[in-house]
């Protein structure tokens, strides 16, 4: 039978892969000197299942770098061998090593050989250094170099102990097998057996005197009693012993009469001889037995099927978020049947309950809703989870002492968001090990003690997940930012800008204070960009720092890309959604309130800064109701760091929108991020405050370039 | 020939030549276009539209079509021709249209009028004749049974994303 | 045909093996650690148990002396599978009461064959 085990390989791929991952954290958490059985049995066992797996599956080269590490992990767990730091260090080289190889064969590209080589000798240095040479993979020995003791059959005593039917071993299984090799013939010696009363029903006290006949090898006789060899006597004599090889029989038989008959030499060979001979042929089936799976297995691995991305394209599942679905859909069930029944023979004293039947059909799509917004919902450890190789990785190369700590890693979000804020929190904690926090000198002068504290929060707030990264670090420099916004241009000389503003100007486009590239922060490719590719999210990212104490990076993100949290407005006559997340808050105004400034348009006074006022009928070219500024709403917005007032007629209600594209049968439209269907079917289009700030600033965009006309 | 005539022969397609194409006709003003019958997706009721900002004043705007957002066209707009007011039997063709991406675009109509079978030897190519519609988006022209003319619509050109603004 | 336990950690091998030996017409039952193949012991009865030996909670060769323990498991074959080719961690499995033994990597076809061999 053939069964194509190539179908596994995903399943082995991503339980590699995670068990990489385990590796990795319990070599992180490994206590040099005082290290963790658990966590090394772990470890272990980890490296264990990825060798057996890529020995079963046929990625030889990975079942072979494997075997290293883990013949020092079960030096390391039998106590044989001491937990270093170097140690710890190379097997994470290793971890990293072996992420490569398996990728490269899941996706089936090349290796790195060059540096697959290089870490393989330093483990396998590392190992000769401290403890015996462990016994190579096995050799695969040549059958025909080794005499084969033949025979033309054997004679066997076999005796069973009495126990051995309780190693679930049947020794009728063994006279099946010989009597597959050949011919059987067996004689029982039951004087052994007690009367029936003292018959012990679970021993074993048969023993049986066999003589199979046929040209078979000793080994596989052997070979059937291997398992039990300890649980019984056992005596295998051979009938006849030839030394010679078959050849020169054949050639006696198809000799003509007249040529020399070539006589074979029979010896026989005396019992002692035998037992030696069945030594060797005892460490040669040993030896065999490995080297011909080997053999079998080292053909070149099957065809796999393209294998997808490790950024993958499912998702796995709990069963209870699987199981609250299915709840809700027999709920659903229930709720159309007793609307359609209503609806079969509806009298108008029947209202009270239609509408009843209408808000539990409400209460059931919204709850669907949530259950299976829950489905692509995962813990956000996925994403936090490469931060304790990189915390220290980095402070190491950069000399620095941090300590991580993470909370919130099982609150959930959406697993598309997961992956696309991935990189902008890298990004955001390599700003904080390589600019905020200090080294050990510098922090004892401050005072402070050496080790600095790096913490990343997530946590759900309203419809959103809250992460924040907090160091303890120098916080921002005030006037090193302030000094270069000048430099740029970005900012006036003589503009008073409190704290908060100038912290703020670290978005801005091309701003980078570091004083030279490091690799570690990489060229300021900067805060614009993760702000950026958070506002992309739908969400939005702040700091607030302070000089000697640190700073605290929040990002903010709606809990799913598709539906979204959003506030009604009307504008002349159409209806506008404005997403939730972006309104900092409404104010009815007085036009005394309003400056005019040339050149930057109406500004009106919040608090400690001006905030221009976007006249909505204005940018969209509209008929408004109201033009007075003092008859509408201004609703404080904020996008891409700036805040603005959007100058409406009038603020509906707030409901959860489901996003639907405008551009995939139309176009991007300047200051629009999509659409969304009211309840009463029609189409409502959700505003982007970014793209409306745009339009504001260069109205020359909203122009339509309208050179194709028809006549 | 109404809605439900048209949307049922939708349905009911199937190739009677080896070589004819079915084409859907509507007219504007006192012409007649025709555009294939593959490209229709439906034919609807004018239905109350969404307006977008700083569009092409063609582009009535959007509408809700079983929960995606479909752009619809007033074609005599498009055309530069003296618009007409939408009434109840105002028609809206909703057309598949192919380019880079395939997308779903309404165009509003005077009315539908009958399928008909041609074959592509009858198709004849659109001389420059000062016809009110630029003949960029005529891919040819049809003399049919009746003796009147019809000028099939090059969906793909009329519609794409640059045409739309 | 018969009623099979496979207990092993990895999924990948769990599946492979499952696989193998319901083509062959058994049924299977698999664990992902000895703990959790005991308890499943317990409650139904099986005609051979096959497991590894590292795996994390119980590893396989407790799991084979608290088989042997049970009544119903004194005399069922119970066959481990180890990677090490040494000859003493064979000997473990015997002191625990294994058997016999499965040397991995192994391939489908000889999976079936020892099982074969086992249960005729």
């Amino acid at each position: 039978m053939s069964i194509d085990i190539s179908q596994f390989h995903d399943v082995f791929f991503e339980e590699s892969f995670e068990g990489l991952d385990a590796m990795e954290s319990g070599l992180l958490n490994l206590d040099v000197g005082a290290a963790d059985i658990d966590a090394i049995n772990t470890i272990f066992r980890a490296a264990h299942s990825i060798k057996g797996g890529a020995g079963t599956f046929g990625f030889m080269a990975v079942s072979e770098f494997t075997h290293v590490m883990e013949t020092m992990l079960d030096e390391t767990r039998n106590g044989e061998r001491e937990v270093t730091a170097e140690l710890t260090n190379l097997f994470l080289e290793s971890v990293d090593v072996l992420r490569e190889m398996l990728t490269a064969v899941q996706q089936k590209t090349d290796t790195d050989d060059v540096r697959i080589e290089n870490v393989r000798n330093k483990l396998e240095a590392m190992m000769a250094g401290e403890s015996v040479a462990v016994k190579a993979e096995p050799v695969a020995v040549e059958a025909e170099s080794v005499e084969e003791l033949k025979s033309q059959g054997w004679k066997i005593q076999f005796t069973p102990h009495a126990h051995l039917l309780q190693t679930g071993n049947d020794p009728v299984r063994m006279l099946r097998e010989l009597s597959s090799l050949g011919e059987l013939s067996t004689e029982i010696n039951d004087g052994k057996l007690p009367p029936f009363s003292d018959l012990e029903p679970e021993d074993s006290y048969l023993s049986w005197d066999l003589t199979l006949l046929g040209d078979i090898p000793e080994k596989d006789v052997v070979e059937i009693f291997e398992w039990v060899d300890e649980d019984c006597d056992l005596v295998i004599e051979p009938l006849a012993v030839k030394r010679t090889t078959q050849v020169e029989e054949n050639v006696v038989e198809l000799d003509k009469p007249e040529a020399p008959v070539t006589a074979t030499v029979v010896e026989d060979v005396t019992p002692a001889e035998l037992a030696t001979a069945s030594e060797q042929t005892d460490a040669v089936v040993e030896e065999l037995g490995p080297a011909m799976v080997a053999a079998a297995i080292d053909k070149p691995a099957p065809k796999a099927k393209v294998a997808s991305a490790p950024a993958a394209s499912s998702i796995r599942v709990g069963t209870d978020k699987v199981d609250s679905l299915i709840n809700l859909v027999g709920e659903l069930v229930i709720t159309q049947s007793m609307l359609s029944q209503i609806g079969d023979n509806f009298t108008p004293n029947m209202l009270p309950k239609l509408i009843d039947g209408l808000a539990q059909l409400e209460r059931n799509s919204r709850e669907m809703q949530e259950a299976i917004m829950r489905i692509r919902m995962l813990p956000i450890s996925f994403a936090f989870n490469r931060f304790p190789r990189l915390v220290h990785d980095m402070t190491d190369k950069m000399g620095k002492k941090v300590e991580l700590k993470l909370t919130g890693e099982q609150t959930e979000l959406d697993k598309t968001v997961m992956e696309k804020i991935g990189d902008p929190l890298v990004h955001l904690v390599r700003n904080s090990l390589d600019h905020g926090l200090e080294t050990p000198e510098v922090r004892l002068a401050a005072g402070k003690g050496e080790t600095g504290l790096l913490q990343l929060k997530a946590f759900h707030q309203g419809g959103n997940i809250v992460i924040e990264i907090h160091d303890d670090g120098a916080g921002l420099n005030e006037d090193k930012i302030l000094a270069k916004a000048i430099e740029k241009g970005l900012v006036d000389v003589n503009d008073e800008l409190s704290p908060e503003k100038i912290h703020d100007l670290i978005f801005l486009p091309g701003f980078s204070t570091a004083d030279q590239v490091t690799d570690v922060s990489g060229r300021g490719v900067g805060m614009d960009v993760v702000r950026k590719n958070i506002t992309s999210l739908g969400g939005s990212v702040e700091v607030v720092s302070k000089r000697g104490q640190g700073s605290v990076f929040t990002i903010r993100l709606p809990l799913t890309l598709a539906i979204m949290d959003g506030q009604t407005i009307r504008v002349a006559n159409e209806n506008y959604i404005i997403p939730l997340i972006s309104i900092i808050e409404t104010l009815e105004v007085n036009s005394s309130d309003i400056k005019q400034v040339s050149g930057k348009g109406e500004l009106y006074p919040l608090r400690d800064e001006y905030v221009p006022i976007i006249r909505m009928y204005d940018v969209f070219n509209l008929n408004p109701e109201a033009t007075d500024l003092e008859e509408g709403l201004l609703v404080i917005v904020e996008g891409d760091g700036q805040k603005v007032g959007l100058f409406i007629d009038d603020l509906l209600g707030q409901q959860q929108v489901v996003i639907k594209s405008l551009e995939t049968n139309y176009r991007k439209v300047l200051g629009v991020s999509g659409a969304t269907i009211l309840g009463d079917g029609t189409v409502a289009l959700i505003l982007d405050v970014p793209g409306l700030i745009a339009l504001y600033r260069e109205p020359s965009l909203a122009l339509v370039v309208n050179n194709d006309r028809a006549a | 020939m109404n809605e439900h005539q048209v949307n049922e022969a939708l349905d009911s397609i199937t190739s009677i030549d080896d070589n004819s194409e079915q084409y859907l006709t509507f007219l504007l003003g006192d012409e007649e276009y025709g555009v294939e019958i593959l490209r229709v997706q439906e034919i609807k009721g004018w239905d109350q539209v969404t307006s977008i900002p700083n569009s092409p004043h063609y582009l009535c705007g959007v509408l809700n079509l079983r929960g995606t957002i479909v752009p619809i066209v007033d074609l005599r707009l498009r055309f530069d021709m003296p618009p007409k007011e939408y009434t109840p039997t105002t028609v809206v063709v909703v057309l598949k249209v192919e380019g880079v991406t395939n997308r779903t675009v309404g165009i509003v109509v005077d009315g539908v009028s009958d399928t008909h079978n041609v074959i592509p030897e009858d198709i004849k190519p659109t001389p420059d004749f000062g016809a009110s519609v630029s003949t960029a988006f005529i891919s040819g022209l049809v003399t049919l049974e009746d003796d009147t003319m019809m000028m099939i619509l090059n969906v793909d050109r009329l519609l794409s994303v640059e045409a739309l603004g | 045909m018969a009623k099979i336990l496979a207990v092993d950690d990895s999924a990948s091998m769990r599946q492979m093996v499952a696989f193998t030996l319901k083509a062959a017409g058994h049924i299977v039952t698999d664990a992902a650690d000895g703990q959790q193949a005991l308890n499943i012991a317990k409650t139904q009865s099986f005609d051979l148990v096959l497991t590894d030996v590292n795996m994390p909670i119980m590893d396989g060769l407790t799991l084979t002396k608290e088989l042997r323990a049970l009544p119903a498991y004194r005399f069922t074959p119970i066959l481990v599978l180890t990677t090490e080719a040494g000859v003493d961690k064979k000997q473990a499995g015997r002191a625990a009461g294994a058997t016999g033994w499965l040397v991995k990597p192994f391939n489908p076809d000889q999976l079936l064959a020892t099982i074969k061999k086992v249960l005729g």
